[in-house]
């Protein structure tokens, strides 16, 4: 589904902060990236999420060359990939249905084609009762799972999680943990980064190892 | 935070937001692209003012153009003869001779001379009165109404004027005419120069406003690219708040501009008879600017509302180029 052939990544005239990236992301596969701080993780999440080009290496994504795609064909293609940020990136002005409801706008579907799939996947994720509320009002717990859900909620084939736990409680964290590995069993790519020992111990998976710019993959 | 923290400036807090929201999702999904994050009212009234201005410019300039166009064509409707006297010539004779020279070429209405008293009455207001005109060598007018289609030849009656009577010159009114045309030209110029000038200023203001709206939405625009929207999609979120201000100051300014000439036309007519009124009617013809000074103000309202919504597109463009 995802292929990376030497790629490097470099910013402005610095050095390489990411090289010589050689992976793959099976369809169905589920795996954590993980690293010290500062070893490039968001930088190579956000090459998997085209928000960022490499500076050289060959980088396919559902048998495209990223290289030749226009910026209309990076738009298409983000709709098969949902991403969840370390800081959420919900929109404090929409309610939280209204979030939610954001990939279905954006593709031009009415309202009544989507709104029991946002309803019933907001019940899902334990959000029922906090559909009008706006983000601001949220809890952290309530805004990652609102973020989780609007990544989710146009059926990605490729999710991407920023530090999905970094701001909730170990207990919470264990839960969205759990809530990944459901959506990975129905038919979702996985990929979470972090670096959260404990959360890694808690599945058994593929690891994506970054260290002083280079991947270690560990089947 | 707490839902009774202030949300906005109008003291409005969270939880009055939230309880918006709500009826928003009831009645209808609350819009991407929030109405309060433009700066609508400001640039809403700059568009209504420069709007009202090149309204303004265009029903003036359409007015003294209409007023030289009736002035033009009364004084293209008649020639004047003016008979000189000249010694051991008999005035009345050479004046007679004249009107009989040019009332048989064709083209000609009616021909008309002055008399002494008419003479003496036109030279009053600087000679005095009481003056005999036989005392002093005052030439003659005769007043000559064309006919309409423009048959007369001028070359033809100055050579007949100059045969019979040698002191009698004919004046077309060509110079006035050529003077007049280039006023009301002017005037248009003018017109259409100020009409540029706030088309500039709205371009400018509009393009300010749309990259201050897109600053604002920054964090919008990077989420709506997030969840897959292509730049058009972001682009028509803001293009529909700055088409509908645009529209809307439009309607205001140009609706005011068209308000104010239709005082203008109403208090001509009822300032009709009274000395200040024949005092404008005299400089402006009729303070009334038509159907077709309406359709010019109607054409502006349109145009400026077309400006505001490409300067914005435009501006849009340029910007999503920017943001990944």
């Amino acid at each position: 589904m995802i292929r990376f052939e030497n790629v490097g990544l470099r910013y402005g005239f610095g050095a390489e902060v990411l090289r010589d990236l050689s992976f793959h992301i099976d369809s169905h596969s589920f795996q954590f990236l993980t690293g010290p701080s500062g070893a490039g993780k968001t930088s190579l999440l956000r090459m998997l999420f085209l928000s960022l080009k490499p500076t050289r290496g060959l980088i396919s994504m559902f048998n495209r060359d990223t290289a030749t795609l226009t910026k209309d064909d990076r738009a298409t293609l983000r709709r098969r990939i949902g991403i969840v940020f370390q800081d959420f990136r919900l929109l404090d002005h929409l309610t939280t249905y209204e979030n939610v409801s954001l990939p279905f706008r954006v593709l031009g579907k009415e309202e009544a084609a989507y709104r029991g799939e946002v309803v019933e996947l907001l019940q899902w994720v334990g959000l029922g009762e906090r559909m009008d509320a706006l983000p601001p009002v949220l809890s952290g717990g309530e805004k990652q799972r609102a973020a989780i859900a609007r990544a989710v909620i146009a059926r990605p084939q490729l999710l991407l999680a920023d530090e999905p736990t970094g701001n909730v409680d170990p207990n919470l964290g264990q839960r969205l943990l759990r809530l990944f590995i459901e959506l990975y069993r129905l038919g979702t790519s996985v990929v979470i980064a972090t670096h959260d020992i404990a959360l890694m111990d808690e599945y058994d998976a593929r690891r994506l190892v970054l260290h002083e710019g280079r991947l270690h993959v560990y089947e | 935070m707490s839902t009774s923290e202030p949300f906005d400036g109008a003291g409005r807090t969270w939880a009055d937001r939230e309880t918006a929201s709500a009826i928003a999702v009831r009645r209808g999904l609350a819009p991407i692209v929030p109405s309060d994050s433009i700066a609508g009212r400001s640039l809403g009234a700059v568009v209504a003012i420069m709007t009202f201005l090149a309204a303004l410019a265009a029903g003036a300039a359409m007015l003294v153009a209409g007023a030289a166009n009736d002035w033009e064509s009364e004084v293209a409707r008649e020639a004047t003869i003016q008979v000189r006297p000249a010694p051991g010539r008999d005035l009345d004779a050479d004046v007679a001779a004249a009107v009989a020279a040019v009332r048989q070429a064709p083209g000609i209405g009616d021909v008309r001379a002055y008399t002494r008293k008419e003479s003496a009455e036109l030279v009053e207001p600087w000679l005095g009165s009481g003056i005999t005109l036989g005392d002093l060598p005052i030439p003659r007018i005769v007043v000559v109404k064309l006919l309409p289609g423009g048959a007369a030849n001028f070359a033809d009656l100055r050579k007949a004027l100059a045969a019979q009577v040698p002191g009698a010159t004919l004046d077309d009114h060509r110079g006035w005419i050529d003077r007049m045309r280039t006023m009301a030209e002017t005037a248009v110029a003018a017109g259409m120069v100020i009409l540029a000038l706030v088309i500039a200023v709205t371009v400018l203001s509009v393009t300010f406003a749309t990259r201050g709206a897109m600053a604002t939405n920054r964090p919008t625009i990077e989420v709506l690219h997030y969840v897959g929207a292509t730049d058009g999609f972001v682009a028509s979120q803001f293009q529909r708040h700055f088409l509908f201000l645009g529209l809307k100051g439009g309607a205001i300014g140009g609706g005011a501009a068209m308000a104010l000439f239709g005082i203008l036309q109403a208090a001509d007519a009822w300032l009709t008879g009274t000395p200040g009124g024949e005092e404008a009617a005299g400089l402006f013809g009729s303070l009334a600017i038509g159907p077709g000074g309406y359709i010019a103000m109607f054409v502006v309202v349109v145009l400026m509302a077309l400006v505001t919504a490409v300067a914005s597109r435009r501006t849009v463009g340029h910007t999503l180029e920017n943001i990944e």
